[in-house]
């Protein structure tokens, strides 16, 4: 029995193999500001550390544990974010929350958001937006205890 | 030889009987005709239980022990009629029978109750302080632990649990030592909602009567799944909620021994659960009014009643050996998939979690509900126990009375193609 295709489109290859590699996966310590983010419905949990320069986001790091989606979602925020600002970091998020609610309605660009299109398929799955959405929250909230924030 | 189970099981011919019963079995999910086995979180209706609770509120409606019209009069007897039907399902009367919103509201009627004892001259028999020790188990439900935590807080007695082993058992090693003479009241659950196994309620009653504590017995997975007698237990306290019963939401069940119940102060107050009134004080009626304040769900317990009557008419013995049949059937099959580890075992009802290493349990979930599946995945509101097993998450199935062997099989083959669709990530 072959999946469905809004399975396969959920599940795919990209989206495995960034869960399975989890780029920015490591040690949060010495990244400031941080966040802690927990799923009640699930327990999952991701800790989600910023490295800035100024306004600018060097380097993000994070460790926790989470479904393929929570986990490809914290990878492909890692490469997305690196070397932008605050504020552009802030609407990409804001962009990225709208398509996740917006169950199936809206897309993300490939332009803004490269491989991250693939998380495309879970607005689909309302139950699982908040998979997709917890580093996002995170690094929300990380921002949030900027310095300057 | 027939074994014990298929003596008392259902037959394949019973199960399609039952099936008709459960409209919501006709549904199709994602393509797929609806495989439910997520029972232990809320059971599916039976059209026996959907049309009493339609037929009382098309033409019985009323509000009870309240009011002298006919229709109050007869709705008051419909409900206590339900509460004496539901009391002889569980081995008790009616007097001991107290109408709750569900289990969690009972435990912590339970709990309220003896922080309320804690600070009253008249109900002081059962009160609790400094010194005195609860003690529940690490694989309980989060609605018997955070009662419990907070009545501790608020009368300064302790916690303290029975722990369990690597696979979820209640270390029965350490009871003596856990439960002692300053134990005044011990909770636990008889069957695990995680590990779908039974706690050694004997022996635990037992130690509990020796040193003169209360037992609290969480009810919700044991009474679906067994023929369940608060007598033979020997329980205190027992509670289950309704709506895993095959009954409606929001009504549920606490089970007290009568002289306790009447030595208990009541947790909410308010109207129908007194008898006179003044602008000072109030004088409480006697069990089990003094614990059901305010307007009663009468529908729901109608529908209730109609649950354990249909429950009645296929025989909780029958019940409970095609609930372990099941049960045996995904735990045996589930131990054959590579890379799969089933939570706990031993005497099993139809109810089984696992892990399948290195993929999590919402993933397994998705790629089941891609199929009509319907299963648990997350905590199921033991955290503690997942701690303890190394687990943050885990998938759990559960059985019911319309559950047939080939939808066990689907589930079985679903989980082997998803340990197989998931392997890159292993
Ligand atoms: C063992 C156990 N205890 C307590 C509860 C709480 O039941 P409810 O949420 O209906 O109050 C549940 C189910 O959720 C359960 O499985």
């Amino acid at each position: 029995m072959t999946p469905s295709s809004d399975f396969a489109t959920l599940y795919q290859e990209l989206i495995l193999d960034h869960a399975g590699a989890g780029e920015g996966r490591g040690e949060t310590t010495g990244f400031q500001p941080q966040s802690h983010q927990v799923n009640p419905t699930c327990g999952d949990e991701i800790t989600l550390g910023v490295r800035l320069i100024g306004d600018r986001i060097d380097e993000v790091r994070w460790h926790g544990h989470g479904c393929a989606i929570s986990q490809a979602s914290a990878s492909l925020l890692t490469g997305l974010v690196a070397g932008s600002s605050i504020a552009e970091a802030r609407e990409l998020l804001a962009r990225f929350r709208e398509v996740m609610r917006s169950r199936g309605t809206l897309e993300l660009d490939e332009a803004t958001f490269g491989d991250a299109v693939a998380l495309n398929g879970v607005s689909r799955y309302v139950a699982r937006v908040k998979c997709a959405m917890l580093a996002w929250v995170a690094l929300e909230d990380a921002l949030d205890h900027a310095p300057d924030a | 030889m027939p074994s014990e189970i298929e003596t008392v099981a259902l037959s394949e011919a019973d199960v399609a009987a039952i099936r008709a019963d459960f409209p919501i079995l006709a549904e199709r999910v994602n393509g797929h005709r609806l495989v439910y086995l997520d029972s232990a979180a809320t059971a599916q209706k039976p059209e026996a239980v959907l049309d009493a609770e339609r037929e009382f509120l098309i033409r019985r409606h009323a509000a009870v022990h309240r009011g002298a019209h006919t229709l109050a009069a007869e709705a008051t007897e419909e409900f206590e009629d339900a509460r004496a039907a539901v009391a002889d399902f569980i081995g008790a009367r009616a007097d001991e029978t107290v109408w709750t919103t569900n289990a969690t509201a009972a435990i912590n009627l339970i709990a309220y109750s003896l922080s309320n004892a804690s600070s009253s001259a008249e109900f002081g028999r059962l009160a609790l302080g400094p010194g005195d020790e609860i003690v529940t188990t690490e694989r309980e439900h989060h609605a018997n632990l955070i009662p419990w935590q907070q009545l501790a807080q608020r009368t300064g007695a302790t916690l303290r649990h029975l722990p369990v082993d690597d696979d979820g058992a209640l270390l029965l090693d350490e009871l003596d030592g856990v439960v002692g003479e300053r134990t005044r009241v011990l909770a636990f659950a008889h069957v695990s909602n995680v590990t779908g196994t039974l706690a050694p309620v004997s022996e635990l009653v037992a130690r509990a009567r020796a040193v003169g504590a209360l037992v609290v017995l969480d009810a919700c997975q044991a009474v679906p799944q067994l023929p369940f007698d608060v007598r033979a237990l020997d329980v205190d306290f027992a509670v289950f909620s309704g709506h895993k019963l095959y009954g409606p939401g929001g009504i549920g069940v606490l089970y007290g021994r009568r002289e306790l119940l009447e030595a208990m102060p009541p947790f909410l107050t308010g109207g129908s659960m007194i008898t006179t009134v003044t602008m000072e004080r109030a004088e409480f009626l006697p069990p089990p009014q003094r614990f059901e304040a305010g307007t009663q769900p009468v529908s729901q317990v109608v529908g209730l009643a109609a649950a354990v009557r249909y429950l009645r008419g296929i025989g909780m013995d029958r019940v409970a050996g095609h609930g372990r049949g099941l049960g045996e059937r995904m735990a045996s099959g589930l131990a054959e998939i590579p890379g799969v580890r089933v939570i706990g075992n031993g005497e099993r009802v139809g109810l089984v979690a696992f892990d399948l290493r290195g993929v999590h349990a919402h993933d397994v979930g998705q790629f089941l509900d891609d199929r009509g599946i319907a299963v648990r995945v997350g905590h199921h509101c033991a955290q503690p126990l997942h701690r303890r097993l190394g687990l943050t998450a885990s998938v759990r199935a559960s059985a019911a009375v319309h559950t047939t062997d080939c939808e066990v099989d689907a589930f079985l083959a679903a989980v082997a193609d998803a340990a197989e669709f998931f392997e890159r990530m292993r």
